[in-house]
């Protein structure tokens, strides 16, 4: 058994559609200690949901890992079946998803879906399983749960049914929370609460939190490692810190510039990334970020780059082969490697 | 909900009135009479006859006179079935018919909702495809003619079921069969689609991350909501098959209100036309009523108001 709650090695994970196989994760590997925040951020059909949900087996059913090793609290995910992996939905690790308003049944109140939660595990006696639904509700910071109880989704308010979302991914106390775009169905102010809960909860509950998102701005707040993906791949891994003072991929240098920035002049541009994203149904030779990228070099759009460790003084080193956890700094990009090249080039031109 | 109760079946009296004026109007444009078609009637027999029934007073009389009776519960005596009045007939046909009817919705709910259900979940597998080819076919076929099919081999061929009337509990059985292959098929379909609209939402997506197993997922949180569009074609449905379907009645010779609601029109007996119309017309609009009451129970974002 690994000492990681979460440790995926080398996953490749498939769509196989009527139109080909969609390669949406090419050799994820991540790994998670308990009890920590880590944020995968990256724009739309990076990978980052996938990656997340094939943690609970909850990927769509064409979806199948083609190869690597899911490993979550001991279990291998990714051999168990339906039935196995029902067990730990919901009990070991939940979710919560992005859009609070769809995702409570419309017709079956509050309490009976809080409820079904503590329930469908089964290992709770029927007073404890009546009392929980309110506790829960206290713990998420719903003021009168006895009346909310009896309510049905339609009659709470965005803000609302997301932390009645919390209260039932939270009911089993899970080791895992997926946050899969928690805040941004939400307004601005609603989404700064939705997200000092979630910190305040991890502290009470020393339960782990994988954060997914697109904005910058969240990850910051609570993340210890972020990971940032890019096309089924995670470029740039480190901690907060390593990745928004010395971010080191071209594409992460990339996000964080079109962040909007309070000292900047009102008429200085948001600069974008020009582009759209690697279609996944033939992915490229090279590194998939490379048709956008300002610094692509010719190796770029041939090879594809290896894992490199960034360390502290700005160096660089090989990543062995064997993905080990230790939380540093690494990208996948071949710029790390110029300095190098050019002196290599310059060694064959003196000789 | 008791206000909107009242307001309702207030409405309700009201459309029943508007059936009943263009039904008695619509009815006398059309040429012919009750009584042309026996033979060697003196004119002064016929006279006699239609000063008997009041048919000899203007129109707009006539229309007076039964608004007024129909007010007091009384529609009038039949005109070809001497000495029954249009109430008793209603009162004795309707029973047949609403219990064969009402089987027949059982039926075809019993069918359809669990069809649709199985097709929608393994959507585009065999299964799915053979649910589709058999409730495709059974929104083509014909009544009388899988009516007369089912009479041919399971009556006459093997002589497994009595072919006429309703004396057996097993002679219910073909009736049933061929008013609910219809509704059945139709049910399957109706529920299919919105089966498949349900199983995408996110709230499916909900209940499996909360480890909820298939089975429930599909009995708790999809039934209830996929079930609405079967509930809104429930009510009619429920009206028509209850006052009785002509052409079953007719194939397996049952003594049903749908047989006299049909042929009391060739036959001219108005009273009888006007007595059946109004009926028909009053069970559509309260089973309207009552589906409308069973949606706010099913989906509690529906209020009436």
């Amino acid at each position: 058994m690994s000492d990681y709650l979460v440790d995926i090695k080398h996953e490749k994970l498939s769509f196989f559609t009527p139109v080909g196989e969609v390669k949406a994760l090419n050799d994820v590997s991540i790994q998670m200690k308990e009890g920590e925040v880590l944020g995968i951020v990256g724009e739309s059909g990076s990978g980052k949901s996938v990656t997340a949900y094939s943690l609970m087996g909850l990927t769509a059913d064409n979806g199948k890992i083609v190869d690597g090793e899911v490993n979550f609290n001991g279990h291998r995910v990714d051999l168990m079946t339906e039935k196995e992996i029902r067990k730990i939905r919901g009990k070991e690790i939940s979710i919560i998803f992005q859009d609070p308003m769809t995702s409570l049944n419309p017709v079956y109140t509050i309490g009976n879906q809080i409820e079904e939660a503590v329930r469908v595990h089964g290992d709770k006696t029927k007073e404890e399983a009546r009392q929980r639904p309110r506790e829960l509700l206290t713990l998420v910071g719903i003021n009168e749960p006895d009346k909310r109880l009896k309510q049905y989704p339609h009659e709470l308010s965005g803000g609302m049914r997301q932390r009645v979302m919390i209260a039932i991914a939270l009911a089993c106390e899970p080791k895992l929370l997926i946050a899969d775009e928690p805040t941004t169905a939400l307004d601005v102010t609603i989404q700064a609460q939705i997200l000092e809960l979630m910190n305040d909860l991890r502290r009470k509950l020393k339960m782990g939190i994988i954060l997914i998102t697109h904005d910058l701005g969240v990850v910051a707040s609570m993340c210890d490692h972020i990971a940032v993906m890019y096309a089924g791949e995670i470029v740039e891994y480190g901690t907060t810190d390593d990745i928004f003072y010395e971010p080191k991929h071209e594409y992460t240098k990339g996000l964080l510039k079109s962040i909007p920035k309070f000292q900047e002049k009102e008429y200085s541009r948001l600069v974008p990334i020009e582009g759209t994203p690697v279609d996944l149904l033939n992915p490229p030779k090279g590194c998939g970020f490379a048709p956008r990228c300002d610094s692509c070099m010719k190796i770029c759009l041939e090879r594809k780059p290896e894992k490199m460790i960034i360390n502290a003084d700005g160096t660089f080193e090989d990543m062995p082969d064997e993905t080990e956890y230790n939380g540093k700094h690494y990208s996948r990009c071949w710029l790390q490697k110029k300095e190098q090249f050019e002196l290599q080039d310059n060694a064959k031109g003196e000789s | 909900m008791a206000k909107y109760i009242i307001k309702r079946i207030l409405f309700g009296v009201l459309t029943a009135f508007v059936v009943a004026t263009l039904t008695f109007f619509i009815m006398n444009l059309v040429p012919g009479g009750p009584f042309l078609s026996e033979k060697a009637v003196t004119p002064q027999a016929q006279a006699a006859m239609e000063a008997k029934y009041g048919l000899d007073k203007p129109l707009f009389v006539q229309y007076l006179t039964y608004m007024g009776d129909i007010l007091q519960g009384d529609m009038g005596m039949s005109l070809k079935k001497r000495g029954f009045t249009v109430n008793d007939i209603i009162r004795n046909k309707f029973p047949v018919s609403a219990r064969l009817g009402g089987m027949a919705v059982l039926l075809s709910v019993l069918i359809g909702v669990p069809l649709g259900s199985i097709a929608a979940y393994n959507r585009g597998k065999v299964i799915d495809n053979i649910i589709i080819v058999f409730s495709t076919a059974g929104i083509a076929i014909p009544t009388f003619l899988s009516s007369t099919l089912m009479m041919y081999f399971l009556s006459v061929k093997l002589k497994l079921l009595p072919s006429l009337g309703l004396t057996t509990p097993a002679s219910y059985i073909m009736p049933v069969l061929a008013l609910s292959l219809y509704p059945a098929s139709y049910i399957s379909r109706l529920m299919r689609s919105s089966m498949l609209d349900v199983i995408g939402q996110d709230y499916m997506r909900t209940a499996r991350a909360k480890g909820v197993s298939t089975f429930k997922s599909i009995f708790k949180h999809a039934l209830r909501n996929a079930i609405l569009p079967v509930v809104t074609y429930l009510g009619p449905l429920l009206a028509y098959l209850m006052t009785g379907s002509f052409i079953v009645e007719k194939i397996f010779t049952i003594p049903g209100l749908g047989h006299e609601f049909v042929s009391a029109i060739p036959s001219r007996d108005y009273p009888l036309i006007m007595g059946t119309t109004i009926f028909l017309a009053c069970f559509i609009i309260l089973m309207n009523v009552v589906v409308d009451i069973a949606y706010a129970f099913i989906d509690p974002r529906i209020k009436l108001k």
